[in-house]
């Protein structure tokens, strides 16, 4: 018989400390629908991802139903377009993108993903073609999620990219300047992007993936943070073995959910990403494990620190909990969806500086930071230049998602609704980089001895 | 399958006949029950075999959820392997 405290400790962590499933994504590859005849090309995709995925809700559903745990998105990622779109013209993308929000609609999911490129080392004219089309395709659909990996360590950064890049983001932020540049939100820059990723706004299906799998996001920082609370004034390495703990327990869910899944679907199970993934609720926070471990305010110095030995737990604990880990795997620190982080920013005591900081040790990098509206192109390039750095010579993924919210100044709110939640604008160095990124061309690939 | 339906909440006459009957008219096989009053606390945990259940799984953990809701107790009704899952290696 199960040990009473054991269930009345799982019902505990999914009611009051907000244990969820945060996705169950379904990747589905999309290299046979190419076509020279674009109707055609949309007709095949919408055809697959469709059937492939008609059951991911109604199965998800069902789960969530049986095991009594949320499971608060089911998406879809699809291969990089920029892959299957050939020599199609930026229009045709845009025709692409509505057709995979259509797709999304028909299924009932969140969010869709996939709509990207890779051009670490340089631009195919597909790439270039979707790059170009990216800020309108945002701007038309609701579901469709953007990314483009700029960099990667053996490749370098691709600078005429970064440089792309800023003015794509702010033409984005333009475009859907009507509903807080919430565009801006669906796009992600990378570097050493996952193939395997099931979190939005950066999931696509990879080249190696199979046809089709079933990748699976847990969540969990509200239980991490009561676990902490419970420990009370334990030292580092006590509080080490109680945040592994933890997130061992919240990755069998997730484990148990994604195997359940797969075999619903018939679909390979593919990887867990491990990731402490908050939402703007109260106590379901990142920032707030961390004041839990001693700081008085998330941002205060000491945060990186504690930020590094929170992500390398969960990931110890996570690791034994799962078969086959992937994505971005690590504590997510997004800005708006994360309630004691919009109260850190707010109070000032939470810079970028301190985030890019921060992304040197955690998963992803500088994720939905609102920024003043009238921030030059350069600068978002500089942004994108100097986070993509920290993961191309730390070997990891970093990412940006910045929203340069139109009209919009330093301390204003800028709203976005539902898990993307609401940010502060923050203060942003304006001193300008453009010469140094108007020179384009691409920064080499780092060495990997002489580690200093 | 087995599923475990968890029951806390404040103590009254009745909460346990009031859960197995609905069982039984369900067609839930009651396998173990353990029960502790704690300051008028009450918490029960319940396992069932819900192989012979006459209607559809969702809908039994529905309807004990709103018995719980008439008699002030919250009733969870989970498939037992996400305990199994969590708390045994």
């Amino acid at each position: 018989m199960l040990n009473t405290a054991d269930i009345l400790e799982t019902i505990q962590m999914i009611r009051q400390e907000n244990l969820d499933i945060r996705t169950v994504t379904m990747g589905i590859s999309l290299f046979d629908c190419v076509s020279e005849d674009s109707n055609r090309l949309c007709e095949k995709i919408y055809d697959k991802i469709t059937t492939k995925a008609e059951k991911l809700v109604l199965t998800g559903e069902a789960i969530e139903k049986e095991y009594g745990i949320p499971i608060v998105n089911k998406r879809v990622s699809v291969t990089p377009v920029s892959l299957i779109g050939g020599a199609h013209s930026p229009d045709t993308y845009v025709q692409i993108a509505k057709t995979l929000d259509r797709a999304a609609d028909t299924l009932g999911i969140h969010f869709i993903g996939g709509f990207s490129a890779l051009v670490e080392k340089g631009f195919t004219d597909a790439a270039r073609n979707l790059v170009d089309a990216i800020p309108e395709a945002l701007s038309v659909t609701d579901k469709v999620c953007s990314s483009v990996n700029v960099a990667s360590t053996k490749a370098g950064i691709n600078m005429d990219a970064v440089r792309l890049m800023g003015k794509t983001v702010k033409q984005t932020a333009l475009l859907t300047k009507d509903a807080g540049s919430i565009g801006c939100a669906k796009l992600v820059v990378f570097a050493n992007v996952p193939q395997d990723n099931p979190f939005m706004a950066g999931a696509f299906h990879g080249v190696g993936e199979p046809e089709c799998a079933v990748n699976v996001g847990v969540s969990g920082p509200g239980v991490v943070s009561a676990a902490i609370k419970r420990a009370g004034d334990c030292d580092l390495s006590a509080l080490a073995d109680v945040i592994k703990k933890t997130a061992f327990k919240i990755t069998r869910v997730g484990q148990l959910v994604a195997a359940e899944a797969a075999n619903r679907l018939d679909v390979p199970f593919g990887i867990i990403d491990l990731s402490l993934a908050p939402t703007p609720a109260v106590g379901d926070s990142v920032a707030r494990i961390l004041e839990e471990m001693g700081l008085s305010c998330c941002g205060a110095h000491g945060t990186t620190a504690a930020l590094a030995m929170l992500n390398d737990a969960v990931k110890k604990g996570g690791v034994m909990a799962s078969s086959h880990v992937g994505g971005l795997s690590g504590a997510f620190i997004p800005v708006s969806e994360d309630e004691g982080m919009i109260a850190a920013v707010s109070g000032g005591c939470l810079t970028i500086e301190k985030l890019e900081a921060m992304t040197a040790v955690c998963s992803v990098g500088l994720d939905m930071i609102a920024v003043p509206g009238d921030t030059s192109e350069a600068v978002i390039s500089g942004i994108i230049a100097d986070e993509i750095s920290i993961g191309v010579a730390n070997t990891k993924t970093t990412a940006v998602r910045l929203i340069p919210a139109y009209g919009k100044k330093e301390g204003d709110t800028v709203s976005f609704g539902g898990l993307l939640g609401y940010a502060p604008v923050i203060r942003l160095n304006t001193a300008s980089p453009e010469k140094f990124i108007a020179r384009g061309g691409r920064i080499p690939a780092p060495i990997h001895s002489l580690k200093n | 399958m087995k599923a475990v339906i968890s029951v806390t909440g404040k103590d009254n006459v009745g909460i346990i006949a009031g859960v197995s009957a609905l069982c039984a008219e369900r067609g839930a096989n009651i396998l173990d029950i353990t029960q502790s009053v704690l300051s008028e606390y009450f918490a029960m945990i319940m396992l069932t075999d819900i192989d012979a259940l006459q209607i559809p799984f969702a809908q039994f953990v529905d309807e004990l959820a709103a018995f719980g809701r008439q008699r002030g107790l919250e009733i969870h009704t989970m498939h037992e392997d996400i305990f199994n899952t969590m708390h045994h290696i």
